[in-house]
């Protein structure tokens, strides 16, 4: 063999491994014909996906540049790949329990969860427009799948095909914009791009090519104006699939859209600079003011989310390395918080059918006073009221628009979080003032249990030194922007 | 001559694609399809592509569209009805298309690609090989990553497909491989040596 290919097949090794995992197992799962090996499949492929990120953890130094410039292996990627593999990994090994009582768990939910982990893998270390693209197509056509996993269901169909069809047409723009610097770049190598891009005054045509990637790339993170599939997909999809949607894929795409913006446009700061600063004023508002109308707990972790994206791509309208850093560190915190609030949410159930309805959680502190008071510190850790971890997470990205400039956006950001603490501040004056109600089931799975007080407990030890995710994220960060 | 060419399958192609879109019966909507993709296999000609046009008449003239076809045929859809939904937005969206169209006119007019860009850009037709050596040897060298993870979304698509619509039936018998591959004669058969005059 060629020693140039053994070389680059060296760099996307955990990639390749974690591919041929995938389709071993279903070659496994197609011969034996047994939905029952589904529940060892989910915790193997959990294991493996957490020996794959302590293996990227501490391997790896430096940058490693593989296939011609198109896979970057550096710090900034394995930080994402860790916290994707480590997310991936629990909220998969959490949802077993919930599938498998509804018969939903089959031996192609956790293959599929697989491959759009390897999607997201190639996504945040794409170097060129083309892998940028496959790695994200690799990741949405899997999510597009598993959102309508339960197929009976109008709605859970109705997500899927929502997203699907929304999807494509972001591909569609972002693919448009991609063509476009193509045509003016003459490279879709990011590595190009920035070179002519450099050059000089920016294009008006690398410009209008650039905003169209920016609106297919917002549409996966759901910034708004890009997230009106959100609210209804993370309704209609199966609970623990919402899980997956809300954590590992959301900082696979933040990922990228760092990567795409300073690799290959960090030339043009000032050009894309107030783009992303839009994007996440109107995230951060139409989020907070959005989840005030809604009682469906899934419904409001989707606009939830909306507004944690806003105050994500405010680290990223900083432009800057500690905008970076606050975006990295804002995304590790924003997973670990929903890790443990979806566990609590698989865990809402009476006489076994699951409620999302958070009217429900009527008193809940007095029959479960230890779930609920994890679930406490989570709802303030979500709204930033100090002195848990998610209050840093806002602090930092605040930081990072002050430094880069942005007044204007941190002040913004300050309003908005007050809205947004109302609603999180509701779930805990139903569970600790509501009125007595039915009571919901008190036997739980210890694995989501675990999941809710190792999350819980992170958001409150996490103050004293934040586990090293600050150092790594610096690094990380100083890996994209120089 | 060329440009004659070029203009007219441009325009075939706008045509095609401007039909596709208005015309009221679906399977006229496929049949514009059709005029759009062979057009633009014939601006690939042009460009010296020839491999990318075939591929275009094979696989999209040939497989995709007769699949749409059967598709929109045997689809029960009332398109009117659709198109009677599409009709509250069209103001809007004709806006929206509006603005959007000046936008690309004012960014075509002051077109110019990157002075470098002209050396970056891969060589479509290389002077000492032809067209789909060329490609090939794009696709499994320069593209390999690509190429590999493209059969990767494949084979989600696929999974996806079964997934979503696979249903076991437990009342069919089904077919097990291995059981008739052990078979034998012994196993199959019972040999009666049946005399002459008597029954079994």
């Amino acid at each position: 063999m060629d020693m140039s290919i053994q070389a680059d097949l060296n760099v996307i090794l955990p990639e390749i491994i974690l591919a041929i995992f995938a389709m071993l197992a279903l070659l496994g799962g197609v011969y034996t014909r047994k939905d029952g090996a589904a529940p060892l499949l989910v915790w193997m492929t959990g294991l493996l996906m957490v020996g794959l990120a302590a293996w990227i953890a501490t391997s790896g130094e430096g940058t490693r540049i593989a296939f011609h410039g198109m896979f970057i292996d550096d710090g900034f990627a394995r930080f994402a790949k860790v916290a994707i593999l480590l997310s991936a990994a629990i909220v998969l090994v959490m949802s077993q329990d919930y599938m498998q009582r509804r018969g939903l768990l089959r031996f192609e939910f956790p293959i599929l969860v697989t491959l759009a982990t390897v999607g997201m893998m190639m996504m945040v270390s794409a170097g060129d427009l083309m892998a940028l693209y496959m790695g994200l197509e690799l990741q949405s056509l899997s999510l597009y799948v598993i959102a309508a996993l339960r197929r009976d269901s109008v709605k859970s169909t109705e997500a899927g095909l929502k997203y699907f069809v929304l999807g494509a047409l972001s591909s569609g723009m972002l693919l448009y914009g991609a063509s476009l610097v193509y045509g003016y770049a003459g490279t879709t190598l990011f590595s190009g791009i920035i070179q002519t891009a450099l050059q000089g005054e920016v294009s008006v045509g690398l410009l209008f090519g650039l905003i169209f990637l920016i609106s297919g790339l917002a549409f996966k993170v759901s910034a708004v104006p890009f997230h009106m599939w959100t609210p209804d997909v993370y309704e209609g999809s199966p609970t623990p699939v919402t899980a997956y949607f809300a954590t590992a894929p959301k900082l696979a795409a933040m990922g990228l859209f760092a990567r795409m913006l300073f690799d290959a446009f960090g030339g043009a700061v000032g050009d894309w600079q107030q783009v992303i600063a839009l994007l996440s004023l109107f995230s951060m508002f139409l989020g907070a003011v959005g989840a005030i109308g809604q009682w469906e707990f899934k419904r409001l972790m989707a606009y939830s989310s909306i507004t944690h994206m806003g105050f994500a791509l405010m680290g990223l309208a900083a432009g800057n390395a500690f905008g970076v850093q606050a975006m990295l560190i804002y995304m590790a915190i924003y997973v670990a918080m929903n890790v443990g609030t979806f566990a609590f949410i698989l865990m809402m159930e009476r006489d076994g059918v699951p409620i999302t309805d958070i009217r429900a959680l009527n008193m809940y502190a007095r029959h479960e006073p230890a779930k609920a008071l994890a679930m406490l510190v989570l709802l303030f850790s979500l709204a930033g009221v100090p002195p848990f971890l998610g209050f840093f997470g806002k602090l930092y990205v605040l930081r990072a628009a002050y430094e880069g400039g942005l007044v204007w956006l941190a002040v913004a950001g300050v309003i908005a979080s007050v809205i947004a603490a109302f609603y999180y501040l509701r779930i805990v004056y139903y569970m600790y003032f509501g009125e007595e109600g039915e009571a919901m089931d008190t036997n739980s799975s210890p694995v989501l249990w675990g999941a809710l007080m190792a999350s819980a407990a992170v958001m409150l030890l996490g103050i004293v030194n934040m586990f090293g995710v600050e150092g790594a994220a610096a690094a990380a960060a100083a890996t994209l922007v120089n | 001559m060329i440009a004659f060419a070029f203009y007219l399958f441009a325009v075939s192609a706008i045509t095609g694609g401007l039909f596709t879109v208005i015309s009221r019966q679906p399977v006229h909507s496929v049949l514009w399809l059709i005029l759009a993709f062979l057009s633009s296999a014939g601006l690939f000609v042009l460009l010296g592509a020839e491999f990318v046009a075939m591929l275009m008449v094979i696989v999209y003239v040939g497989a995709v569209m007769v699949l749409f076809l059967f598709v929109v045929m045997m689809l029960d859809v009332d398109f009117a009805a659709l198109r009677g939904e599409m009709a509250k937005y069209m103001p809007l969206a004709l806006l929206v298309a509006l603005i959007l169209l000046m936008q690309f006119v004012m960014v075509f007019g002051v077109w110019e690609s990157n002075a470098a860009a002209e050396s970056l850009r891969l060589q479509a037709t290389p002077a000492d090989r032809h067209n789909t050596e060329a490609l090939g040897l794009i696709l499994y060298d320069q593209y390999f990553l690509l190429f590999q993870l493209a059969g990767l979304i494949l084979l989600v698509a696929m999974i996806g497909a079964i997934v979503l619509t696979l249903r076991h039936r437990t009342d069919v018998k089904r077919q097990d491989v291995l059981a008739q591959m052990w078979r034998d004669p012994a196993k199959a058969m019972e040999l009666k040596d049946v005399k002459p005059g008597q029954g079994l």
